[in-house]
């Protein structure tokens, strides 16, 4: 047992933990911050396995701005939990039977030949100029373009319906286009007229 | 040094010894760039006191001293305000979250003390030399916001969690433009580590900063900076004509001056990467003799002093965004701005080589 033994252990214990908290909290904002500890703690693990890119670029996308979203959410809605258990027993068989069919798939791929520790030995350590971000750049940009492209492409396309599903100019309501508002010139709304002073009668 | 840990060896072992010891002087190291920074913060509160005086025609905090000398009068106001922030009482709220009440403020300074780990003063003197340096930071100071979203939650009033609200949708606009302007940064020194940027601007003079190829993409990152930090005139969070205070309106004595140094730390922070990445870090103006005889922390602190000015300049001088405006500001003129300047830079960086070695590119690429 050596030190990076105890951090990892250290860090798989909080991963665990705090990921049980996620789906038994009452309370959905403490799940989602639980789910921000369960991802800084993930990311933690991948520091150890000296993939730095992905474990920052985990820190950065899912808790620095997927899971504020998260949280923006789930803080504005005003959730009645008594409602939300109303339907549990009715709709238990069917969750029951989803997740029964993803712990059979988990096993299958797991547990299948190609995930032995024979098959996928502890990656070997790099040598100091050895630069995680360099190497994936190089992959992602030369054998894996498209696909990447491919990906970011489908991403495009989900933030471009999602703008145009929600976006509609109404017409009852009034609102100021800030662009329109910046443009005004001081021509526009003033206009300096010289009067000649009123005589005292 | 060397004694030190050869008794740490001998007390625990080989491996726990060694272990041990690193942990000790990185610990040391910490407290060698946390204890200054702290400093400066108070005295930052001071000198924007004493600047926005100035700038207003008044004369700003004179009057507490360091065992009556007289010429040093007003230089003991900072660490008069934080005894006095320390004796006071922590309220928390009857209908407040108590446990998310105390941690916010935890969760607001960490990130903005922990994003010093990867800065370098000098060619030596950094803490830790990652080669995701640039990529780090980003991710820490993206983390601070759950501490304002977090207060103003837990403090269970409709002011507080207007701010935070606020807040939340300012910051994550910001960053994507923050981001976007620190992409044309490593695109230009080829590298994430902090060090290596400053190496890349190498030069004659001021003229191989980034500054000068890069000019919108520091404007874009010091706005965005001020915005990210929540000051004026983009502090719609706090909002006191508004919204009272914001996200803070329910914390006093430490907890709500926990905030406070948040922010400075935060304004610092952002100075010192501005000043990294675009003024050369601790890079002379001028490669001849007497200026490059100074020390290099000497020149990046007074970079990081420049670009705090700005800072309070900024508060004296605008008033504040409307909220609408602010988010157009950010997603309509600031994310095309860089994203053009990225297309530009590669196309640039695509050139041939004879074009690149023409006079004014041949200083930067």
């Amino acid at each position: 047992m050596n030190f990076q033994d105890i951090i990892f252990y250290t860090f798989s214990a909080i991963l665990i933990a705090s990921s049980l908290g996620v789906i038994t909290f009452r309370n959905p904002v403490y799940s989602a911050l639980l789910l921000v500890l369960a991802f800084v703690s993930c990311a933690g693990l991948w520091l150890l396995l000296e993939a730095e890119f992905l474990a920052i670029a985990l820190v950065l996308v899912y808790v620095g701005a997927v899971m504020v979203l998260f949280l923006f959410v789930v803080m504005m809605l005003d959730i009645n939990l008594d409602r939300l258990r109303e339907g549990f027993w009715k709709w238990f068989p069917f969750g029951a039977l989803i997740a029964l069919i993803m712990i059979g798939e988990m096993a299958m791929v797991l547990m299948g030949k190609h995930f032995g520790l024979e098959e996928m030995p502890i990656p070997k350590g790099q040598s100091a100029d050895y630069n995680n971000t360099r190497e994936l750049g190089r992959l992602i940009y030369t054998e894996y373009a498209y696909a990447f492209e491919l990906a970011a492409v489908l991403l495009l396309v989900a933030m471009v319906t999602a703008i145009a599903l929600t976006l509609r100019h109404r017409e009852d309501k009034k609102s100021v286009n800030p662009s329109d508002q910046v443009k005004v010139k001081k021509e526009d709304r003033l206009r300096i007229i010289s009067m000649p002073s009123a005589k005292k009668e | 040094m060397d004694f030190i840990q050869q008794q740490f060896i001998m007390l625990l072992g080989a491996q726990w010894g060694s272990m041990l010891f690193s942990l000790m002087t990185n610990v040391f190291f910490i407290i060698v760039i946390i204890v200054p920074l702290l400093l400066g913060v108070a005295y930052l509160t001071f000198a924007e006191r004493k600047i926005i005086a100035y700038m207003q025609i008044r004369v700003g905090p004179n009057r507490v001293t360091f065992f009556g000398i007289p010429w040093l009068r007003g230089w003991g106001q900072p660490i008069a305000d934080a005894v006095k922030a320390i004796m006071k009482e922590i309220i928390i709220p009857t209908g407040a979250n108590k446990f998310l009440f105390v941690l916010a403020p935890v969760l607001t300074i960490m990130p903005a003390l922990a994003a010093w780990a990867v800065v370098p003063f000098s060619p030596e003197l950094i803490l830790a030399d990652i080669n995701a340096g640039l990529l780090y930071i980003l991710a820490m100071t993206s983390m601070g916001i759950y501490g304002i979203i977090i207060a103003g939650w837990a403090s269970n009033s409709k002011y507080a969690f207007l701010g935070a609200m606020r807040s939340a949708a300012q910051v994550v606009s910001y960053e994507l433009a923050m981001g976007f302007a620190l992409v044309c940064v490593l695109m230009m020194s080829k590298s994430l580590n902090l060090g290596d940027i400053v190496s890349g601007q190498q030069g004659d003079s001021f003229l191989n900063w980034y500054l000068i190829p890069l000019f919108p993409m520091f404007l874009v990152y010091l706005i965005s900076g001020v915005a990210e930090t929540n000051r004026a005139p983009f502090d719609v969070a706090e909002g006191e004509s508004e919204i009272v205070a914001g996200f803070h309106v329910d914390y006093s004595g430490m907890a709500f001056t926990v905030f406070f140094l948040a922010e400075y730390a935060n304004m610092i922070l952002v100075a010192t990467l501005t000043s990294i990445m675009f003024l050369g870090g601790w890079l002379p103006p001028i490669d001849i003799a007497p200026l490059n005889l100074i020390p290099g922390i000497v020149w990046l602190l007074s970079k990081i002093a420049f670009i705090l000015f700005f800072f309070l300049w900024f508060r004296a001088t605008f008033p504040r965004y409307r909220y609408d405006q602010i988010m157009r500001l950010g997603w309509k003129i600031f994310i095309p701005i860089t994203l053009v300047w990225i297309v530009v830079l590669g196309l640039i960086m695509q050139l041939p080589e004879s074009i690149r070695d023409l006079p004014p590119l041949n200083i930067w690429f």
